[in-house]
């Protein structure tokens, strides 16, 4: 609230697409480095999370997480929009849960095949 | 803080652009054979043209680790028609496929790749990607071989499509083009082709192209060079702020191969075709909502009362077992599966479907909305090939599907996975993520560069490879199989090539147009409102209705844009310097697609291309491809047969047309 007021920009629609982890991030731009559409820049300050500039760029291949050495690092983000549309519900419950919500239901830990 | 906001917000300051700029240096770089592209296609040409000895540079527009439609992984192979489990041999696909498009698809290119397809997956085996189940997971599945623990797709009996684990197809490529010694170069927005004494339709002698981090300007020098580059995806719809860049691929798809490829004089072919728009804003992330096509193929649907919906074989006979779904049908000889550049399809070779009339049983009230997939009705072997080894594998479902699923506790075993909720008529197909589109987006659909029994374009000195840029291809299997043909046909032809000579004032010419948006006024637009304009007048006046007026204003509204707002357009770094160089290809595209349509004066079911000034409906004299392409900045319009690949200079067929050019 008491941070100084710029004039900028609207934020972009979406204005995340990845979201970084700083405790986790060693900055080394990895992802930076193989993001086909250069959504992320190098943060100014070595060793910070890269700087997300074109989130409205990203196609969401999941590229940087999987090329990230450090899990939980970086997030893949669907833009809001489409996170609002995965939805499911529990056969035997009938509960309803969506991607994103507050209190999400415990992780399906199995790994993919392979 | 990761974001610009909150950078600025916090300092108060703008963060210096993180690169070096050196805008108007000059890199240049000679080669055996340069390939324009780094995705599936163009790593595997440059793999290919490396191990038959040449020395090559790729280039890429992103970075070749990761990039392409491709780029994010692949979980089945089309056309492997020559592995030891394969009943469909390559002359029954390829015929098939011709069939079903009534004329309108490329043979060779069908041919090459179902007798090709297999060995291409099998180098793609020794790089690392897993195609069998050595962990033997599905033991005793009714789609997997117990001998050669290959696993299939869509047709258990034919066994020709196969399932593989590629989400590190391309980590795993760009590791054999290090281990080769490629020259690797990222991030080039390739501009032009360099030819033979800068003429339209002479030899190609390499390209050019600008460094989007830095600024630089690159010429090549090849004495072949392959075109291996995406489609135009931004053509007629650009919302990348609604949806994962608004199309099946990604921004960077902006039809650059095919603009270099036209404005240096090359031939195209089916042009005029294009079928629905991609995902339109309308649509979702790919493979995240229920559905039943493609990846999901053959998951039941339930409806919100859990009432499922029945399934039928294409002669509406109700399909009583899960089996059946994976099984031709007494009448038909194979199925093709979906996915593979074909937008019509004879019904012999058509993939089992959902009830048809499940836009009038919701309309009925007989089906209540949502829609779910219900997985938990499957064998366990079935649900986890969809949901665990396809999903988790396809493009852009390994982490965008699969993990971000799991993290928030989607379990396929015990939840119903939602359909978008959507008017009753979007669920007439079953592939339910891609949304409804608008009516008049579209998207390019099956045309190309001509190319000949060797992949050779009609330009000597360049070859073309990949799903999008050939006429006639279609999918990441395709992508690979023929890359690695041209790849070697490209080295073959540079050993006895001459050394590349570029045209010094052809190089200057670009230049200078390159860098003609660096030095505007700032009162120009941006890249995003150009590429808007242009989507705008692609949906206008090249929708799927089209007419001689309508189509010749579109011309003119596009040479107005190119010679106005686009001429003026402003960029503030390299990175919207690439951007806008994009934005000028589509214009080139959009040209050469309305110049193609002008061409056909004849409406066609078959390319869903459709003439208000000459509605019949494929007259037989109009059954022919129509060549097009630019000498002096003219467009010059030819004929050709159906059946040119089997004609006069070419073998009268396949097998004796492949054993004289594959070059094996």
């Amino acid at each position: 609230m008491n941070d100084k007021v710029y004039m900028v920009p609207n934020p972009p629609m979406p204005n995340r697409a990845v979201m970084f982890d700083p405790d986790i991030c060693s900055g080394c731009n990895l992802c930076v480095e193989v993001c086909p559409d250069d959504v992320m820049m190098p943060n100014p300050e070595k060793g910070e999370p890269p700087l997300v500039l074109y989130a409205e760029e990203c196609w969401y291949c999941g590229g940087c997480v999987e090329e990230c050495p450090r899990p939980g690092a970086i997030t893949m983000l669907h833009p809001t929009q489409q996170r609002i549309s995965v939805n499911w519900k529990r056969k035997d419950t009938g509960e309803y849960f969506r991607l994103g919500m507050t209190n999400p239901p415990a992780p399906n830990t199995r790994p993919p095949s392979g | 803080m990761t974001t610009w906001h909150e950078y600025v917000q916090k300092d108060g300051s703008f963060p210096e652009w993180p690169y070096p700029v050196r805008y108007d240096d000059t890199q240049n770089i000679v080669a055996d054979v340069l390939v324009i592209g780094g995705g599936i296609a163009g790593c595997h040409a440059a793999i290919s043209a490396a191990k038959h000895g040449a020395k090559v540079a790729i280039m890429d527009r992103g970075h070749a680790k990761r990039s392409g439609m491709g780029g994010a992984g692949v979980d089945h192979w089309h056309g492997a028609c020559t592995n030891p489990c394969s009943k469909v041999t390559p002359e029954e696909y390829t015929q098939a496929i011709l069939d079903s498009a009534h004329g309108y698809s490329n043979g060779l290119v069908r041919y090459i790749i179902t007798t090709e397809g297999w060995d291409t997956l099998l180098d793609s085996e020794k790089m690392g990607m897993r195609i069998r189940d050595v962990d033997d997971e599905f033991k005793g599945a009714d789609f997997r071989d117990e001998e050669t623990k290959l696993l299939f797709a869509y047709d258990y009996e034919n066994r020709h499509i196969l399932r593989v684990w590629g989400y590190n197809h391309k980590p795993c490529l760009y590791n054999e083009m290090k281990r080769l010694n490629v020259d690797i170069y990222n991030r080039i927005m390739v501009t032009s082709l360099l030819t033979e004494g800068g003429k339209q339709g002479g030899k190609v002698v390499g390209a050019t192209g600008v460094n989007t981090r830095t600024g630089e300007f690159y010429v090549f020098r090849a004495k072949a060079t392959i075109i291996a580059t995406g489609g135009a995806g931004r053509l007629w719809q650009f919302a990348p702020e609604l949806t994962a860049a608004a199309s099946m691929s990604d921004l960077n798809s902006s039809g650059a191969g095919q603009a270099i490829g036209w404005n240096a004089g090359a031939e195209f072919v089916l042009m005029e075709q294009s079928g629905r728009g991609g995902l339109g804003s309308l649509g979702y992330a790919p493979y995240s909502m229920a559905n039943s096509s493609n990846t999901y193929q053959g998951t039941p649907i339930v409806d919100a009362n859990g009432k499922e919906i029945p399934w039928y074989d294409v002669f509406g006979r109700e399909l009583k077992t899960v089996k059946e779904r994976f099984l031709p049908s007494l009448g038909q000889k194979f199925m093709l599966g979906v996915g593979i550049g074909l937008n019509y399809y004879l019904d012999e070779y058509r993939l089992n479907n959902l009830a048809p009339d499940v836009p009038e049983r919701i309309l009925k009230g007989e089906l209540a909305l949502p829609l779910y997939a219900d997985l938990t009705l499957l064998p366990e072997h079935e649900r986890r090939i969809i949901f665990g080894m396809m999903v988790g594998n396809e493009g852009k479902t390994r982490i965008p599907v699969y993990d971000t699923m799991a993290k928030a506790g989607f379990n396929p075993d015990k939840d119903l996975f939602q359909a978008p909720v959507m008017p009753p008529e979007a669920y007439r197909g079953a592939n339910y993520w891609g949304g409804m589109g608008f009516p008049n987006t579209r998207s390019l659909a099956g045309g190309g560069f001509l190319v000949d029994w060797d992949l050779r374009t009609s330009l000597e000195g360049l070859y073309a490879a990949g799903g999008a840029p050939i006429f006639g291809s279609g999918c990441h299997g395709e992508a690979a199989t023929t890359g690695r043909y041209s790849g070697r046909k490209a080295a073959a032809y540079a050993k006895s090539a001459a050394e590349p000579v570029a045209d010094r004032k052809q190089v200057e010419a670009e230049k200078a147009r390159v860098y003609a948006p660096l030095k505007q006024s700032k009162d120009g637009i941006g890249w995003k409102e150009l590429n808007a304009t242009t989507a705008r007048i692609m949906q206008d006046y090249c929708g799927r209705y089209k007419n001689e007026t309508t189509l010749n204003l579109g011309l003119r509204l596009l040479r107005e844009l190119r010679e106005t707002e686009a001429a003026n357009a402003y960029v503030a770094n390299p990175h919207e310097l690439g951007r806008l160089l994009e934005c000028y290809s589509l214009i080139s595209v959009g040209e050469l697609v309305m110049n193609a349509s002008l061409a056909r004066k004849a409406s066609s079911v078959y390319i869903d291309f459709y003439r208000l000034d000459y509605p019949e409906l494929d007259p037989p004299e109009w059954q022919k491809f129509l060549p097009v392409r630019l000498e002096d900045n003219k467009v010059r319009i030819r004929e050709l047969p159906f059946d040119f690949h089997l004609r006069p200079p070419n073998a009268p067929n396949y097998k004796e047309n492949y054993q004289l050019h594959c070059g094996l």
